[in-house]
Formats: structure tokens, sequence, C-alpha cells
């Protein structure tokens, strides 16, 4: 690296600029991207420490995401460390491009700002694009603020690079509510960061001729569901290997990250279930109502895939009743992530009451208040002891109630 | 660099065998002939990729490879793209010093058919050459997407039938002109463009060699008789290759930075298209009476073409 970048021991960083940070301290060899609100920013910034000589390394600005997807495939294949940044129909381009980067065992880090999806066109943060990757074999995290962008981001190069992993991973972090938003971030020193995530050793790789290796290869029905089954079992063991990322992260930054964050749950009856920057807005909701005496909690998705089963039950087993929030589209079913939270709670012997919310699409805000109105919901059902309002209700919607798959008891 | 010698067409044809003889091409395809005049033409060490088509799914079938080398198969479109990430992380880990065996000279290249590089691939493969990876694109051009049983492509030639530019008792088979897929990627200012074929060996080599030494992208179109879909016997594959190149189907000719022309064949006697078209079962229909325009329609075209490439060499604009 050609000259020192002087950072301080707390800056003023957006999410954005958060994990182009990230990119730096790691040292990626290769960026391949094109542009797409809100993520634009962050490989932006990795080519203007190239420009600027704060790092060795090649910014490939390519004709699509789906290009730039590609030439991370290739690039990453080819033996060095490889990130790029996207968001909502940029995503969605590269959808084809995730599953093969997963099959092909690639450790890419792709930090994603979500954002909706059109149509209509809509540049806001929701979680429609996160969606679209649940299948697509990655690890996925996501950050709650840019201090957990930069942290995670630094993490995940790590985890996708472990022999015992080779996954590549997605950051997200919600569009403009966190990449636009400028917060306290603490960062680590370039050493210390770098000596975290280390020298990337690449297994199979295209640049050593002493071993060729022939990558994507076609398997049919005789070997097809073996190669899947092996990578289903790559994402599941990298549940441990996660752990002990984060784990090995609060010794060098003080700061503790798991793959199912609890807070104030240990005698919680009621609970809400969130991801992104809902879930700050959820416990700060959930501190005021202790005040009041209700037993609120919150539970929050860090590492979404693999999906963390066993302990979103063992966090959820002892409540009465539970609001799992989806911040996309549900497309004429019950939400995404209300399924897999319902899927976990179904084989516990409490079985707590479950209702769907759906809310914030297309950057909609979501507020205390409307948090707060969640869990006196989740208390009347409580109370109650079966779901008093429809099953699936769209919540702060302009205009009259509207609610789906009614209850029949109510 | 490592240039081969391609005088001797023996030793030629014997010299760094990268490429295994049993994959399940199609006998009589000249794919596997030209991929390995490539291979053999150079001793560099080569990353190599591949969009989805007939070449990719019969070299790499799980678990068995004919590539002695790096090869990667993406996606329908994408090999272009995932060979300009490969290359720019081979001059990042260069710089870095990370590679393993920094001093041997390595080669880029991507396979496509002419499915993936005049249609569905042509957006990434335009992309790669304006942002000047040093890599060689070669298409193999069969004029159809043969690998899902021979539907039309923006490359099949006019007159021709295909699945799905079907001739009938209304249709003479597909209507539009072959995409001029050398100009537009001359176009794109690459610093070395050709076309050539399998059966002039020689010409092929000396084209792969150029394109390989020369630095930024190169493209290569190859003509690729495909006894399936061309619906001719597999031993005449060269006699039908021979036969394209003398009636000028498919002239052999190079452009040096997007404007300089050299023609690299010139027949000693140039046979009319009907000799061409006659020998091949796509173009049949159009030896009935109602089509015998299309006939001339096609040996105008090629007429004035081959005078327009000549122009070109002459003016050495």
């Amino acid at each position: 690296m050609a000259e020192k970048f002087d950072l301080q021991e707390r800056e003023v960083w957006d999410g954005n600029y958060a994990a182009s940070q990230a990119l730096r301290q790691a040292r990626v060899d290769v960026v391949a991207a094109y542009p797409i609100t809100p993520s634009t920013p962050i490989v932006e910034n990795y080519g203007a420490y190239v420009a600027n000589g704060y790092i060795d390394g090649e910014f490939v600005m390519v004709e699509s995401e789906h290009a730039a997807m590609s030439a991370c495939v290739g690039a990453s294949a080819a033996g060095g460390r490889v990130s790029t940044a996207t968001s909502s129909q940029g995503f969605a381009l590269m959808v084809e491009v995730l599953y093969q980067a997963s099959g092909m065992r690639l450790p890419i880090v792709l930090n994603v700002v979500n954002r909706a999806l059109a149509s209509p066109l809509n540049v806001r943060g929701d979680h429609s694009d996160m969606y679209l990757g649940r299948d697509s074999g990655w690890i996925q995290m996501g950050a709650f603020n840019s201090q957990e962008a930069y942290d995670l981001a630094l993490c995940a190069f790590k985890i996708g690079e472990n022999h015992s992993v080779r996954l590549p991973v997605m950051v997200h972090q919600d569009g403009f509510i966190t990449s636009h938003t400028a917060q306290n971030v603490y960062p680590l020193s370039d050493e210390v960061a770098y000596n975290f995530v280390g020298d990337i050793d690449p297994v199979d790789d295209m640049l050593d001729f002493s071993r060729p290796v022939t990558y994507g290869a076609q398997t049919e029905e005789d070997w097809h569901f073996e190669h899947k089954a092996k990578q289903h079992k790559a994402l599941m063991d990298a549940r441990p290997v996660i752990d002990e990322v984060f784990e090995e992260f609060e010794k060098i930054s003080g700061r503790k990250y798991k793959r199912v964050e609890s807070y104030m749950m240990d005698d919680a009856e009621i609970a809400i279930v969130a991801l992104g920057t809902t879930v700050e807005t959820a416990r700060v909701a959930a501190t005021e109502l202790r005040e009041e005496g209700i037993k609120a909690g919150v539970v929050a998705i860090r590492v979404f895939r693999p999906f963390p089963l066993d302990q979103v039950r063992d966090a959820l087993e002892n409540v009465k009743s539970v609001a799992v929030l989806d911040r996309s589209a549900p497309g004429g079913a019950m939400g995404a992530f209300f399924n897999e939270v319902s899927a976990a709670l179904y084989s516990t012997a409490s079985r707590p009451l479950v209702t769907n919310y759906i809310y914030g699409l297309g950057g909609r805000d979501f507020a205390v208040s409307e948090a707060k109105r969640i869990f006196m919901e989740q208390k009347a059902n409580a109370d109650a002891g079966h779901i008093t309002t429809d099953i699936q209700q769209f919540s702060g919607l302009r205009g009259p109630h509207l609610g789906f798959f009614q209850t029949k008891r109510s | 660099m490592a240039i081969t010698s391609i005088k001797n067409l023996k030793e030629f044809s014997t010299n760094n065998d990268r490429f295994e003889g049993a994959h399940t091409l199609c006998p009589g395809c000249a794919h596997s002939m030209i991929v390995r005049e490539l291979m053999n033409c150079t001793d560099d060490n080569l990353v190599i990729t591949t969009n989805t088509g007939c070449l990719e799914v019969s070299t790499a079938v799980y678990p068995f490879t004919s590539w002695d080398t790096s090869w990667m198969h993406i996606g329908f479109e994408n090999a272009a793209s995932a060979a300009g990430g490969a290359e720019a992380m081979y001059k990042a880990r260069k710089k870095k010093g990370t590679l393993k065996d920094p001093d041997s000279p390595v080669k880029f290249v991507a396979f496509g058919g002419d499915g993936s590089t005049f249609d569905i691939g042509f957006q990434w493969l335009s992309g790669a050459f304006e942002r000047g990876h040093d890599f060689t694109y070669i298409c193999l051009d069969n004029e159809n997407y043969a690998n899902t049983g021979g539907q039309r492509s923006s490359a099949t030639p006019i007159g021709a039938t295909t699945s799905t530019a079907q001739a009938g008792t209304h249709s003479y088979g597909k209507k539009e002109k072959k995409k001029d897929i050398v100009a537009i990627m001359a176009a794109h200012g690459a610093p070395y463009v050709a076309q050539l074929a399998p059966n002039k060996w020689k010409s092929m080599a000396k084209g792969f060699q150029k394109a390989l030494e020369t630095e930024g992208p190169c493209f290569i179109n190859t003509v690729s008789p495909c006894c399936t879909e061309w619906r001719f016997d597999p031993k005449d594959t060269i006699n039908i290759t021979d036969l394209a190149t003398d009636s000028l189907m498919f002239p052999i000719y190079e452009i040096i930075d997007g404007h300089e022309l050299n023609i690299l064949y010139r027949p000693k006697n140039v046979i009319s298209v009907e000799d061409y078209l006659g020998a091949q079962g796509r173009y049949k229909h159009l030896f009935k009476p109602e089509y015998r325009h299309v006939i001339d329609e096609i040996q105008k075209g090629v007429d004035e073409y081959w005078e327009m490439l000549q122009r070109r060499e002459e003016a050495r604009v």
C-alpha cells in the first residue's frame, strides 16, 4: 500500500462509507461493479482509494450488475480477495450469477444496500431484494447501523474465506436509513483490521497452473443432487465458524455479535422479530414499554442464511405472542420471514401465537409508536390466549386498515 | 512468449496437447479441431472461460474434464466478463506479488458459440472489449443454437431452415441476413479481429498466435460446421469448410486496430454459393424453383461483401 489512511478513534461515517473502509482495510484485490442507488458510494470509494494509492487493487467498472458478479466470479476463482456492492434491480440482475458463485464455492463478499424492487420504481429501502437472494446459497448477514456495516463487512471475508466454509457472503444494510445516515463509528486501525481478516489462502486457484482446475462442470441427475446436498451442508456447517469469527472479533473490538440477538427476552411474554434498522426501533419501543411494566422483548436475526432455526426457537419458545415483521411485499402469501420464524416455532411445545406485519415498504418510516402499537396487539393476543387481530396486516399504510387471513376465533 | 512452430502439421498437431479427445461432441463437429488448434499454437499457461453451449456441455461432464488447464464455465452470456475478472485478478496479484509462478506467461481466452456471442452474450462481450481486458474471445460460429436443437440465431444466414425459422410452403426459412459480427467487433477498435476457418489451419494458428500475443481484447470468429444441424455426413466436415471458404460464404481475413484489413485466403477458383448450399440439408428447399431468388440474393450478398473486403484491403484505411 502506498500511503497511510488517517483514521481517528471515532469517525462519523454513513453505512456506505463504513462498508468501503472495510474493503480498503481488507485490501480487496478486485472490485467489479456497476452503480445503483443507494449502494453506489461503496464502490466509488473503493475506486477512490485505488486512485489515490491507499490500496493496491483493480477496480473494474463493468457494463451491468450481471457482468459485475460475473467478473467477480472470474476474479475470485483466480485466487484473490473480491468484493462488490449492489441494491434492488441490480441485485435482481445479479441473481443468476449469485447461484453460480455459491455453486463454485467462491468467497465473494457482496454489500447489499437493501432497496425496493420496481414496479413502481422506488429508490428507498425495503427487503424485497434480500429475499430474492435467500435461496441462492450465500451466507446472509444483516447490519442494523453503520458500525455494524463496517464490522460485519470485515467478518464476512474471514467467514467466507475460511477453508471449511468457502462460500460467498452478503452483508445487508437498509437503503438510506443506514447507507446515507452519518453516525459515530469506532474503526479498528488498519493493522488490527487486516491482521483479523488475514491474507487470503485460495483453494483451487485458476492461476496456479501446477494444478489445473475445472470450474462449473456439467452435472445431470447422476451428480447434481449430491452437489447441491454438499453445498447445503457447507452452509449449515458454517454456523459454528460464524460464531467463532464473531468471538474473535469481540476480542479485538469489544463488540459482540451473535447469529440471533435477544433483547430483554429473559422474561418476555411478547416479542417482535425483525431485521435491519427496525431492530433498533423495536428495542426502543420495548424499553419504553418495560417502564410501563409490559414484558416486551425483541429478537433480531443477525444471520439470515444459514437460518438459525434452533436459536430462533430457543429465543421465542417461552413467549405467548410474537409479531414477525416483514419489510417486503408478500406477493399473495404470508411474509417470507414470517414463514421461516413460524416454521421454527411450530416444533416448540408452547407454540406461541404468531402474527405477520407487513411494514415500511419502499422506505416508509417505521416509528417507535408503531412498534409500540404492534407490541400492544401482541399483549392483547397474549391476554386473550388467541389472535385477536388479522393474522396478517399492513402496518403504517395510509387509508383504511388492510388485513388478511382473518382468524375465525376472534 | 512461447510460440509454437506451425510449419509442420504433424509436429503442430502433437504439440502440447492440453485438450483431451475423449469429449462428447458429435462426431464431425469442428469445435474440437478449433480448440486443439488454439491450445497447440502456444505453450503459455491458459485460463479459459466458456459460455454455455455445445463445447461446454461436452467437455466437462462431472466427474470428467477435457481441459488440462484452468477452465471455467459460468453462464450462457458471461464468459467474457469472467475472463475479464480473472485477468483483472492476474494484474492485481502480479502487482502484489501473490502469484505462485509470477514469471510464466498467462493468456486469457473465452469461447462462445454464435448464440452466446451474437445474441445473448453480446452486451457482456461488448463491455469487456470497451474495457480493454487483455484476452482473446473466440466465437465458434455454427450459425444456430445447436446445443438446444437447432434454433435460429442472429448468425443464421438468410434462407437456412431452423426449428424456429422454418422453411415450408409459405416460407423459405430465415428471412434476415446474418449479423456482421466481425465488423461490429472491429468497430470497438479492438487491436486484432479476424475471421478464420479450421480447414485453413495455418492461417488459423497464426491468427490465434497473433491474438494471444496482442495486448488488449482480440476477437476471432471461426466457422464451425455443424453436421447435425447443417445436415451433412460427419466425415465431410473439412470438405464443407472448404466449400465455405472457397465460395466466400466465409471469407478469411483480419482487421488490425479497427481499420487495417488483410485478406488471409484468396481461393484460386471461387466456387458458386450453390455448390456450398447444395451440400447441406438446411438449404435443400432453396433449390425449388420458387425459391431460386433466395440463392441469387445470397450470391449477390457474397459478391458484394468480397468486393468490399478487397476495396478496404487496397485502400489501407
